[in-house]
């Protein structure tokens, strides 16, 4: 620091926003006090795949406090709707940024269970509620393909994982195997899941003559902009959306659905802005969840444990709107060094609601599979597991060669290894106990991308010395408002106090999606760059800085303007030259009961390498929480859909459950010093999605030394385990 | 939802007055009527709010004693402040347990005994009123038979419904010997057996209360040995989660041998299911795990699983031996 103060950046500050948040002042999406604002509640088919026969809207109409009901039949024809006028949905008509298919009432085709087909607006919610309850469709019928086990694979063509290719083929698989004395070769599968963040999905749409504001619950506010803006066939300026805070996502929230032009479309009806909250109910279905997945894994390896083959081929189910993929083979391609290395995606469309990305999407089902398998090949060849993935290290990424950015893998081993007490384990299935309950103890390797994208940021020093800072990203929970508060005043040199950082308006600098871990990386070294140049413009206009100028006279310097900066940060040439992911090792404790096969997990022990830290107790909360969604994922989640009607059997969070306080142990989560000097600018690969990476596995290996018993198929429920 | 009336009953004969109509319901806590309105499963046109009448009778909300050593659980009793009663945890703490291992601490301090005992089944098809359901909607067919059907009954059950009856509360109750005390037209008394009825061919009927009665209170006859008493839970998490078997044990026991018992499971049963053949296997015998072993396979002789909860048959034997082990160890 210039001045000598102790950075704020790395200290367990709190959160800027904690005070507003317990006390009831942040405002979310649903929480604008509009005048005249209306109530729109959507209405859902009640059939999985066919058509709209006729909606009888009558009794609705006549309804109480009833403004409109928005049918296929009625509702506006959209130009950006794939431009076409049969009103046939043209797969990826949106392309990015949206890489989405809505259902926007353009044609009468039901393509799942609980898919939007109208939309009732009323002056109350209350009014709404029970209008929708009115409305009675007739379909025609068609059988809808429901059990992924069944149906057929789509076109190779047709499956492309972001940012990656359908196959990869690094050496020769076949020869590997040949060559192997040991070998896994197992299918492990995980189920369809639904994220479920505190606060439902929820859109304010106001227009204002052909301007439209969407006040939006979103981890990407200029997505939706873009999207919505297509759709209803305006140019980007025409929508401004806005999220200042945002109640928790986890991929839901990425993009835009259909709820959001919905909204916009019934606020233009009915001449008013209208509230569109969804249900509980509906979250399942309309606004994605993780796919299920059925992963074949086939390591070969020779007796020290040296791997000559890694094969990872995953199938995973999409929706009959789009061809979405879980990318759960990412990691294979270079999590251990081999000289063969084969992947491969597939796709089989459901008529389930469209998957999209979820906490760790692609990582968190694909280390369940290639790390249960490494624990297998590690018993298989009677070797520590651990020691097995040491043997394996790869020292440069395998596929591609280049090197790491940087990677702390082996200390993360160290680090857990010593603090969970690794070294006392017995290897031998069921040789563990604590009175009657049998104890296991497992382990399992955690990694994810780090990614930067281009982001803008605006700094400025105002006359009473505020430092105000605004870039248009999203506050999802992580503590966005904090980090950059910390980020700016540490570059500028001035207590974080002094920053005011705004965010969650797309009249600010534009700023990638809250999804992937990108945030602070993206933002971050947006927000440095821009206090980095505002120190910069302060200096030229008063030399010695804030440190020896009062702001009021650098701003009288200044023609009496705020000074202000305005920067777009951008990754470069070492996106090239370096492979970056974040890595990480997860050892678990669980306790089973012998007779009732009731599991627990008392401990969960992890450290990572994640770069910089930037908040010590926000970034601990993203890995805890993280641990505690992976609990879940091992032991509990799963969302079920009736195989005949494909309507979805658990929507409630009383029925899907997650982890309660009661399941979660102490978790103990360390963090490996890692200097990474080519990353990005502030040396920062994101903490929000590597938590849950590795989890299920280290559980499913705990599982398996406690019991005897290996689960391949996510959820472990206790029939799973009894058997 | 659908627009309903609201009226807060003053005193029991306007509560009966009120609720005559046949599209009237009570609501006492509203965790089980107030969900299903919103899931349009029921569809009340008034609604009788019942917990006004403690202001007038504060018995109907208390935990009292009852003559000869029983207590007396008033229907709009809390099921906090029942579980937390110093006498029912000392002469019945199979009955606090069913009522801290239920649902979460929020519910408890809303929800009441009566609404408890009157709970309607969580079968997700029953909740969904895009499905057929022939406890809904009479005749219309039972999706789970053929559906999903891991957390539903394998005793007690239909070829019309096989719905589990959620209570836990309901279960150890079940073991007891209780009584309702209900009042309509004129006071009248159910022996809790006769309460709930099994789904039959009419799932639509599920306990022998007549339209607008109104349970007054719930009461435990003394029970020498319910001192020594269990209610065990096994859930797919650890809190806030309904049973996928439970057992509700008491046992008498002199010297290692058994001189009397009362099994009820929970989970399982399309009722809360009182086990008399377990109990008679188990009346005069050591109390050795055999014994137990025994009693569990007595108790579920009868079961018809379906295809996904077979697995309960064993985990109910296994929850029963594990709660007859405990309480009498
Ligand atoms: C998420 C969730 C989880 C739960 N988990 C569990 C669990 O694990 N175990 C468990 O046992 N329960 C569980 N429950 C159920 C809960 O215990 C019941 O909802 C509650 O006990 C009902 O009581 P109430 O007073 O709220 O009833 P209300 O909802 O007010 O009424 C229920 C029914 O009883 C009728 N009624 C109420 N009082 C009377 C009366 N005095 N006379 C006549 N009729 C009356 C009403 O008309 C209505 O039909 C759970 C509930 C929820 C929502
Ligand atoms: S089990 Fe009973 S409640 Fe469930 S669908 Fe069948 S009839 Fe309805």
């Amino acid at each position: 620091m210039s001045d000598g103060r102790a950075p704020s950046v790395g200290a367990p500050l709190n959160r800027v926003d904690g005070r507003l948040k317990v006390t009831g002042g942040a405002r979310y999406a649903a929480e604008y006090p509009l005048p005249n604002v209306a109530y729109a509640v959507i209405v859902t088919s009640t059939i999985a795949k066919g058509h709209v026969k006729q909606m009888d809207t009558s009794a609705a109409e006549r309804a109480p406090g009833v403004l409109a009901v928005l049918t296929p039949q009625n509702a506006q024809r959209l130009p950006g709707y794939g431009g076409n006028t049969s009103g046939t949905a043209v797969p990826n008509a949106y392309g990015p940024p949206a890489m989405r298919v809505p259902t926007l009432l353009q044609n009468d085709e039901v393509h799942y269970n609980g898919q939007p087909i109208g939309v009732v607006v009323a002056d109350t919610f209350e009014h709404a509620t029970a209008a929708a309850q009115m409305v009675k469709a007739t379909y025609t019928e068609d059988k809808p393909v429901l059990d992924i086990h069944s149906a057929p694979k789509n076109p190779p063509e047709t499956v492309k994982p972001l940012g990656g290719e359908r196959t990869s083929k690094h050496g020769d698989v076949a020869s590997g195997l040949a060559a192997a004395t040991v070998k896994v070769d197992q299918t492990y599968t995980t189920p369809l899941e639904n994220h479920n963040p505190m606060e439902m999905h929820s859109t304010i749409a106001a227009w204002d003559g052909d301007s439209l504001t969407l006040y939006e619950s979103t981890q990407g506010i200029t997505s939706v902009r873009n999207t919505v803006a297509k759709s209803l066939g305006l140019t980007p300026d025409k929508v401004k959306v806005v999220a200042y805070f945002t109640g928790g996502g986890f991929g839901s929230k990425g993009g835009p659905w259909s709820h959001e032009t919905l909204a916009a479309m019934a606020a233009k009806r009915v001449n008013r802005p209208v509230k569109l909250v969804l249900s509980r109910q509906q979250m399942f279905g309309p606004v994605g969840g993780r796919p299920h997945t059925i992963q074949h894994v086939t390591l070969g390896a020779r007796p020290d444990g040296a791997l000559t083959a890694v094969r990872h081929e995953s199938t995973s189910n999409t929706s009959t709107l789009e061809n979405w993929v879980e990318s759960a083979a990412a990691q294979t391609r270079m999590l251990y060094a081999s000289p063969n290395i084969e992947t491969q995606y597939d796709l089989i469309k459901l008529n389930v609601g469209s998957p999209t990305f979820m906490r760790g999407p692609g990582e968190s089902s694909g280390t369940f599979a290639l790390e249960s398998a490494m624990d297998e090949l590690a018993y298989a060849l009677k070797m520590d597991p651990v020691a097995l993935r040491l043997k394996n290290y790869a020292e440069t990424d395998p596929e591609s060669g280049k090197p790491w950015s940087s990677k702390s893998l082996r200390e993360c081993y160290a680090t857990g290894a010593a603090a969970f007490g690794w070294d006392k384990r017995n290897a031998v299935p069921r040789s563990m106990r604590d009175g009657r309950l049998l104890v296991g103890w497992g382990m399992a390797t955690a990694t994810y991308p780090a990614r930067r994208q281009a982001a803008g940021t605006t700094a400025r020093l105002l006359p009473d010395g505020t430092i105000d800072v605004r870039a248009g990203t999203q506050e999802i929970g992580c503590g966005t408002y904090t980090v950059m508060s910390q980020i700016a005043a540490d570059a500028l040199g001035v207590p974080v106090s002094r920053v005011r950082f705004e965010l969650g308006n797309t009249d600010m600098p534009e700023n990638p999606a809250s999804t992937g871990s990108v945030t602070a990386a993206s933002t971050g070294s947006a927000v440095n760059e821009a206090a980095l140049a505002l120190k910069a413009k302060i200096e030229q206009l008063a030399p010695g800085g804030l440190a020896s100028n009062s702001a009021a006279d650098i701003v009288a310097k200044n023609g009496g303007q705020p000074v202000e900066v305005t920067v777009t940060s951008k990754p470069g040439a070492e996106q090239q030259q370096y492979s970056m992911h974040s890595f990480g090792a997860v050892f678990t404790e669980v306790h089973v009961d012998p007779d009732l096969a009731i599991i627990r997990v008392p401990r969960v022990v992890t450290a990572h390498g994640v770069g910089k830290v930037l908040n010590a107790k926000t970034a601990r909360s993203q890995l805890q929480g993280g641990v505690v969604w992976g609990i879940g994922m091992a032991l509990l989640e799963e969302t079920h859909v009736d195989m005949r009607s494909g309507r979805y059997l658990n929507a409630d969070l009383a029925e899907y459950h997650v982890p309660v306080n009661a399941d979660v142990g102490t978790i103990d989560v360390h963090f490996v010093e890692e200097n990474d000097p080519h990353v990005n600018p502030i040396g920062v690969k994101g903490a929000g999605e590597i938590g849950i990476t590795g989890v299920a596995a280290s559980i499913a290996n705990a599982v398996y030394h406690a019991t005897g018993k290996r689960v391949r198929d996510l959820p472990i429920r206790l029939e799973r385990v009894m058997a | 939802m659908i627009s309903f009336d609201y009226i807060s009953a003053a005193d029991v004969e306007s509560a009966l007055r009120a609720a005559s109509t046949p599209s009237s319901k009570f609501i006492a806590g509203g965790t089980t009527l107030i969900d299903l309105m919103k899931l349009d499963v029921e569809r009340p046109t008034t609604v009788v709010d019942v917990t006004t009448l403690a202001r007038r009778d504060a018995s109907l909300a208390a935990v009292s004693e009852l003559p000869g050593g029983g207590l007396r659980l008033g229907a709009l009793a809390h099921m906090s402040d029942v579980a937390w009663d110093p006498r029912v945890r000392d002469r019945y703490p199979l009955v606090s347990q069913s009522l801290l291992l239920a649902a979460s601490g929020q519910l408890r301090n809303m929800a009441t005994m009566g609404g408890n005992i009157l709970q309607r089944t969580r079968c997700s098809y029953f909740r969904d009123t895009a499905t057929p359901c022939n406890k809904r909607d009479p005749g219309s067919g039972c999706s789970a038979i053929g559906g999903f059907n891991r957390t539903h009954a394998i005793l007690g059950t239909s070829e019309h419904c096989i719905a589990t009856h959620p209570s836990d509360l309901a279960v150890a109750l079940a073991a007891l010997d209780t009584t309702v005390q209900v009042r309509g037209t004129a006071p009248r008394s159910i022996p809790f057996a006769d309460f709930h009825l099994l789904p039959g061919a009419h799932p639509e009927v599920e306990t022998t209360l007549r339209p607008g009665e109104l349970i007054t209170s719930i009461d435990l006859p003394a029970v020498s040995f319910a001192k020594r008493s269990l209610y065990l839970k096994v859930r797919d998490r650890a809190s806030y989660a309904f049973a996928l078997a439970a057992a509700a044990v008491a046992v008498d026991l002199q010297g290692g041998a058994i001189r009397g018992a009362r099994v009820a499971l929970g989970g399982v049963g399309t009722k809360p299911w009182r086990s008399h053949e377990a109990e008679a296997v188990l009346v005069g015998k050591r109390a050795t795990e055999a014994t137990f072993r025994a009693a569990a396979n007595a108790a579920l002789a009868g079961a018809r699983p379906h295809k996904d909860n077979a697995f309960k048959v064993e985990l109910a034997k296994r929850t029963l031996v594990r709660a007859l082990t405990e309480v009498s160890a």
